[in-house]
């Protein structure tokens, strides 16, 4: 029984994290603020609710759960990719090279960069 | 009354009203940025709410479409972000 309530607990966690991450989404009023919100907070509400699935496999129906084991390590790689790209599209939309401190390497940041026109060839 | 249950439906109505939210977040929005962030968060509240499912019906089907969703929801956030980045996708 105590392992129900485990179970229970994890649930309820998840879907606390999820409803404060998206009202984040919804409430915070800088676009880098609005990124902090789903990618963590929404992350693990997410990883709370398969943790609460997969002892549910385990403990209660007896099944294995490599299912969520993946989705998780999905997860762990996949959310901070999506957050890194979707702000440089805020840095490539709204900001100019000023508006940013010094990238301490001698080049500018990766986002400002002028590479060759994605249409040309390079060679003879 | 089982504790999980009471705890599966807690869970549904949050991700429920979540999914919501984000459905707002996308209408009412000023950047694209924005509306690909709220398509990423409507991704994972669908991936927990067919986890959710599969709890619920106990059955382990539903995890194939969660991976999938993952999936493809990684894929086209990037490709949009990559698309208003660059201007075309694969170079």
């Amino acid at each position: 029984m105590p392992v129900e309530w485990i179970i229970a607990g994890f649930l309820v966690l998840g879907g606390l994290f999820g409803l404060i991450a998206s009202f984040g989404l919804l409430r915070l009023s800088d676009p880098m603020q609005r990124l902090h919100a789903p990618t963590k907070a929404g992350t693990v509400g997410l990883w709370s609710i398969l943790i609460a699935s997969a002892l549910y496999g385990a403990l209660v129906e007896g099944r294995p759960v490599g299912h969520e084991v993946l989705i998780v390590l999905l997860l762990l790689v996949t959310a901070p990719i999506t957050a890194i790209f979707l702000a440089k599209v805020h840095m490539h939309q709204r900001m100019r090279e000023g508006d940013l401190p010094p990238s301490g390497t001698g080049r500018s940041w990766a986002t400002f960069a002028r590479g060759p026109h994605p249409g040309d060839r390079a060679g003879p | 009354m089982n504790p999980v249950t009471f705890g599966l439906a807690f869970a549904f109505g949050c991700f429920g009203i979540a999914l919501l939210m984000n459905l707002w977040r996308l209408f009412r929005s000023d950047s694209l940025g924005d509306r690909i962030l709220a398509l990423d968060t409507m991704v994972i509240n669908a991936i927990a709410l067919l986890a959710l499912y599969g709890i619920a019906a106990e059955t382990t089907v539903y995890f194939e479409a969660a991976l999938l969703f993952a999936l493809t929801g990684f894929v086209s956030s990037v490709a949009y972000a990559r698309f208003l980045l660059r201007g075309n996708i694969v170079e």
